[in-house]
């Protein structure tokens, strides 16, 4: 049997029905990592002894007949800005090359009690910013489908692991598109959850308004099973909500609550997804989405898909969305504001790299950050003191948290005639690599039908839907209502269904 | 708005951070596109909109106030680059 074609749900129920084990899968994603990696360099660390003495324990557990997931025995990686007790959490950094952290995120508490096991920590770009996984001072990440490209990025190494078939799921964080644009490159299925619908307990921050964790995966219906196990509440994040418990939620968020939203366990939320249909549905298309810059191809790809929507009786319609346009320096000023004032943590003295020529203490501040920090990262934290900074507040930061007002209530009236949004996810498809890296500005605009989905703390599937002319993946887009999690990974199943056939 | 190289070396000292000279050219640069381009947002009249910083209208979100265990001493000083005993070690601060 050859387990590496399965689906996770189908991995999982196979070792659910005793015909293969938890250690046979552990076994079979460590050699196509061996085989992938020399070619692929997806993962900054491997943890090979501790995933064993995992899957032996969820082995022992489901024997013994515990109920755990109908995820569990499925291997996973992780990006590595995700906090792993005991395993080092680099987020592709000099920074933190040698941090190994004391306590685990909970969504890696949650992985481990649904019976996943952790096999690695994923590549990125330094602390989440880049678009190519090419800031990562750790790794050199290629894209699987063509390794003169780019995976994307920010969560690039967990989006190569995936479409190289090293695992079959994995998490990124997604503060502008990190999930979906790394997922739209290699080809894979990306869901960035809504603002506070997965804990970020453990999350290394970046723009903690906007950064949120989910699943990446082969198809809608595993990441659905997965954003299922993520989802809840947790008292260490503020932010968080719970998941499927309308009424003790907000009037606000229990109100935008649905069906699919509501079931409650994960296998009754992935069957709500498979029953999901699209009958008269209302999709919107923003007009804005398919102007200047667009890759033809991409455009094509979209718009076919969008015919098998109507196909599967969805009814698309094209809108006006014109604040599109001030989405990206808004998300720009808000995102580096965040980072400045995040990343002032990093001092050479509690963790983290620290210089060894340093002679006072306000050197050993100014030497560690400016050895340790990578070029991106400075540029970031720099434009975060300039929007910041006195005489510059009101013009920039102000303006920028007001244009996310607006963004947001364009978004609000646009669902209140669509059920969902349809765009591609970047304007083109995988870019060659050191191609983006010496215009950061041309890098930032391509994050043009991403980061709008961030500003109003929407969730948003990225799914594959096609090639390019070189037969590099396309990604479309799929933007909803909060929680609406559910419906855009109902119609992503059913789309994926009939892209497939 | 004209990124001079005195507003470079500003950032740097609000930032902590020192850049080589290359690189505070390249900065200077790429900081005066980065910012000519986040000035296209001065199109759109903004009067009266309330700015938004939390995407949902969630507030005072409380728990209850039951006492817990935190940290040990060894796990926050875990990855110190530099401790005395239970303490972070720093150069001498006060003359």
């Amino acid at each position: 049997m050859d387990l590496l074609t399965l689906s996770a749900l189908e991995l999982s129920a196979k070792i659910h029905a005793g015909e293969t084990t938890v250690r046979e899968a552990l076994d079979a994603a460590y050699r196509a990592i061996e085989l992938e990696e020399p070619r692929i360099h997806a993962f900054v660390s491997l943890c090979k002894e501790d995933a064993y003495a995992k899957a032996q324990a969820v082995q022992e557990r489901l024997d013994a007949g515990e109920e755990l997931s109908p995820l569990a025995g499925v291997p996973i990686a992780v990006k590595d800005n995700i906090c792993t007790k005991g395993v080092r959490t680099t987020c592709g950094s000099r920074m933190l090359e040698g941090f190994v952290p004391t306590y685990n995120a909970h969504v890696v508490d949650l992985l481990e009690s649904a019976g996943l096991v952790i096999l690695g920590k994923t590549n990125m770009d330094e602390f989440a910013m880049g678009s190519t996984t090419e800031t990562s001072a750790l790794a050199d990440t290629r894209n699987p489908v063509d390794p003169e490209r780019v995976p994307g990025g920010s969560s690039g190494g967990s989006a190569a692991a995936v479409a190289a078939g090293e695992v079959r799921l994995a998490l990124g964080s997604d503060t502008g598109g990190s999930i979906r644009q790394p997922s739209a490159f290699c080809g894979v299925t990306g869901l960035k959850p809504t603002y506070g619908s997965v804990s970020r307990y453990g999350l290394v921050a970046y723009a903690s308004s906007l950064d949120q964790i989910g699943p990446i995966g082969k198809n809608a219906a595993d990441c659905a099973a997965l954003y299922a196990i993520l989802r809840g509440k947790d008292q260490r994040d503020a932010t968080s909500m719970p998941a499927y418990d309308a009424e003790q939620n907000a009037p606000y968020i229990a109100e935008h609550m649905n069906a699919v939203h509501c079931s409650k366990t994960p296998d009754e939320f992935v069957s709500a997804v498979k029953d999901y249909s699209l009958a008269g549905k209302k999709i919107g298309i923003p007009r804005e989405f398919f102007g200047e810059g667009l890759q033809e191809d991409v455009a094509a790809r979209v718009r076919e898909a969008a015919a098998a929507l109507e196909s599967l009786g969805a009814q698309i319609e094209e809108f006006d969305l014109p604040v599109a346009k001030y989405a990206v320096p808004a998300y720009y000023i808000i995102a580096c504001a965040e980072a400045c004032s995040n990343l002032s943590r990093y001092d050479g003295i509690k963790y983290g790299y620290s210089s060894p020529d340093a002679e006072d203490l306000r050197s050993v501040y100014i030497n560690s950050r400016s050895q340790g920090f990578g070029m991106e990262v400075k540029r970031r934290i720099m434009l975060g003191n300039f929007v910041l900074s006195s005489g510059y507040y009101d013009s920039y930061y102000k303006k920028a948290l007001q244009v996310k007002r607006l963004v947001q209530d364009a978004l609000t009236a646009a669902f209140e005639r669509y059920d969902m949004v349809l765009g591609p996810v970047y304007p083109t498809t995988a870019l060659r690599r050191g191609e983006g890296l010496s215009d950061p500005l041309k890098l930032y605009l391509g994050d043009i039908y991403t980061v709008m989905v961030n500003l109003a703390g929407l969730p948003a599937l990225s799914l594959p839907c096609g090639a390019d002319a070189d037969g590099l993946p396309v990604g479309l887009q799929l933007i909803g209502k909060p929680f609406g999690e559910g419906e855009l990974l109902g119609a992503g199943n059913k789309l994926q269904i009939t892209i497939n056939n | 708005m004209e990124v001079t190289r005195d507003l470079v070396l500003y950032l740097e000292k609000l930032a902590r951070i020192e850049l080589s000279e290359g690189e505070r050219e390249t900065t200077q640069r790429d900081l005066q596109d980065i910012l000519t381009y986040m000035n296209t947002l001065g199109e759109l009249d903004t009067n009266g909109v309330e700015p938004l910083s939390h995407a949902f209208p969630v507030a005072n979100v409380t728990r209850e106030d039951i006492v817990a265990a935190s940290r040990e001493p060894a796990q926050v000083l875990a990855n110190a680059p530099n401790r005395k005993g239970n303490c972070f070690r720093v150069p001498k601060t006060v003359e």
